[in-house]
């Protein structure tokens, strides 16, 4: 079926399209020419992201840590790194180019961002010093939790149980505070003023 | 950057504004007798003998200054800065079901940008026969729908998975807003473009540095997503979009993409960082969900709540509070006063309607004795909304996302009210 048109807008120009469409596919679709080491990328990296990330990707005060963290998703407080939770290394070029530098977004070239993800790689021990990162080499690189995901599943987990008539009297025998937020004390003191 | 929100940060003072200036202390019977005339009355006041303002006084209003704590309220310690971070809607102090504009929260992943209409540039490319540019004044000559929808940020209540730990329906509860948008359905613009029917997807990114980019399933895309300009009659807030965002009805909040400068008819999701670091759940076991777009039933008493506590002593209450679902209207809500023990149907002051916030009240004899509140919601499929322990059982404590579990809030004879969980 052929749906209505409007004639409103005008065909995008191919160097436009080039400009916005920026985006990496897990199968690399989208990648650049170039390539990059971490040996360049410690020197970029030490340059334009060690401020915030570390100079190990470990990240600073709460800024978030790129390295690190193998092994801890079932623990209490899990580290979630490029290395140890991000399932496709696409996403790292992408968002690294994208959105990087914090505060001087989208000056990177494709080189420089190759070497910026060969570092954190390195960082996270998943490639040797001297691996030449580049849209050819890109999917040689194993991301240690690609198998971490499951699609969303509460429809057969929770929906069936969550569901139908609830107890409404006599529906449990005691009930004590068993937290208080009092206790932890973390909340802002209110103001009138904070506005701004 | 990091929306991680921190746990736990000991040793900030406590708060209780609400309390501390109500005048808590003032727990005289509603129905008192007037031992002398009140000079409110008996003596003429200023207003009622001199003039007010002009109607030249004020072309754009803010509340009167006697609001003045109706106002959003950033938590510091949350994230590592003040770009991409959070802020929380008043909700405790607000009634009826439509967040005013400029106290409704913001989550930004850079800042809110400055984007104006003659800059604007909507970008449909990908898998279509006609990529296109729209212009803002483009999109004004397409028919346009008026909705009304609630957008919850994934991380609503987030902090709360480990225990009780902001003490405010606010802090807890107040990632939302719901608002009347006017827009174009995402459908009539890819037909324009004349999408692929081999895209299965479709990739939405920002104009601001963050991008935002998220994927979003055709079928979503063609059934009910709008591209808005308006919210509550006027042009979007600049810090909720301006001139145009994505609304994505009943799904999270980050993935109503504003500032919308591109959409992209694709084969296969992207994978965005924003759907892999970010909003994916961890369950306990170390697998993470991805893809949790739906926000589950929820609700929250507003009030009475640690905000907003009961200043006026025994006698006729109003329990108020919201209640919302991703997968459609609200039916019922009710309100415990015992922890869960009982439980009494609440009075919807409207009936639900579809991905929108939902008013509810019971207005009850209050005896004087602690309370401890809670509401629960219902939601048109059938599904209850769970306490934080059955959440807890299926999901662990590190899913960061989409906690939609039942709220206590542990009411003292004094009126003052704490956020609390129960066994």
């Amino acid at each position: 079926a052929v749906a209505q048109t409007y004639g409103l807008g005008r065909p995008a120009l191919p160097e436009e399209i080039a400009a916005w469409n920026l985006d990496i596919h897990p199968d690399g679709t989208g990648l650049p020419e170039g390539q990059g080491d971490a040996i360049i990328g410690e020197e970029i990296f030490a340059t334009k992201c060690a401020a915030c990330h570390g100079d190990f990707a470990e990240g600073i005060g709460n800024w978030p840590k790129l390295a690190g963290g193998m092994g801890t998703l079932d623990h209490k407080d899990p580290l979630k790194t490029v290395g140890s939770y991000w399932p496709y290394l696409s996403t790292s070029f992408d968002y690294i180019r994208r959105s990087m530098p914090y505060g001087n977004a989208g000056t990177l070239t494709a080189d420089e961002t190759y070497a910026i993800v060969a570092y954190i790689l390195y960082s996270n021990d998943l490639i040797e010093d001297d691996f030449v990162l580049s849209k050819e080499t890109f999917l040689d690189v194993e991301m240690p939790n690609a198998d971490g995901f499951i699609l969303d599943d509460r429809e057969e987990t929770e929906l069936a149980i969550w569901s139908g008539e609830p107890c409404m009297t006599n529906c449990k025998e005691n009930v004590e505070v068993t937290m208080r937020a009092l206790v932890l004390d973390v909340t802002p003191e209110e103001t009138t003023t904070d506005a701004s | 950057m990091s929306d991680t929100f921190e746990t736990k940060k000991p040793n900030r003072r406590a708060f209780l504004r609400g309390a501390a200036t109500a005048g808590v202390g003032a727990l005289a019977a509603g129905t008192a007798r007037a031992q002398t005339p009140d000079p409110l009355i008996t003596e003429t006041q200023e207003w009622a003998q001199t003039f007010g303002d002009g109607v030249d006084a004020t072309p754009y209003g803010l509340p009167i200054k006697f609001e003045d704590d109706v106002i959003r309220r950033n938590v510091e310690w949350l994230t590592a800065d003040t770009v991409s971070s959070i802020n929380f809607t008043p909700i405790h102090a607000l009634d009826g079901t439509i967040t005013p504009q400029g106290c409704a929260f913001e989550r930004h992943h850079s800042g809110a940008i400055e984007l104006k209409k003659e800059d604007y540039r909507l970008m449909i490319n990908g898998l279509v026969d006609r990529p296109l540019v729209f212009t803002y004044a483009d999109l004004e000559r397409f028919p346009r729908e008026n909705h009304t929808y609630f957008l919850e940020c994934a991380a609503n209540t987030g902090m709360e998975w480990a225990g009780a730990q902001l003490n405010g329906a606010q802090f807890t509860h107040g990632m939302i807003h719901n608002m009347e948008y006017t827009g174009v359905p995402l459908r009539t613009l890819l037909e324009e473009a004349g999408y692929d029917t081999a895209g299965k997807w479709v990739f939405v990114e920002g104009a601001d540095a963050s991008s935002n980019g998220r994927s979003i399933p055709m079928e979503k895309a063609l059934d009910d997503v709008l591209v808005a300009f308006k919210a509550n009659g006027e042009a979007l807030r600049k810090e909720h979009g301006y001139p145009v965002r994505l609304v994505v009805p009943g799904w999270e909040g980050n993935m109503w993409v504003k500032w919308i400068r591109r959409i992209e008819v694709t084969d296969a999701p992207v994978e965005s960082r924003e759907e892999t670091s970010k909003y994916t759940d961890t369950l306990a076991n170390g697998i993470s969900r991805k893809w949790t777009w739906a926000m589950d039933a929820k609700s929250v008493v507003t009030s009475p709540s640690p905000q907003s506590p009961i200043t006026h002593g025994k006698g006729p209450l109003v329990i108020s509070g919201l209640a919302w679902s991703g997968r459609g209207a609200i039916t019922r809500v009710d309100v415990s006063k015992d922890g869960g023990k009982t439980w009494e149907t609440a009075r919807l002051a409207k009936p639900g309607e579809k991905m929108a916030l939902t008013r509810f009240y019971l207005d009850v004899e209050w005896d004087g004795e602690e309370m401890l509140l809670q509401s629960r919601a219902m939601d048109e499929t059938g599904y209850v909304q769970p306490t934080k322990a059955q959440l807890r059982e299926v999901r662990g404590l590190n899913s960061i996302y989409h906690n939609n579990c039942i709220q206590t809030w542990w009411v003292r004879p004094n009126g003052e009210a704490e956020n609390v969980e129960v066994s």
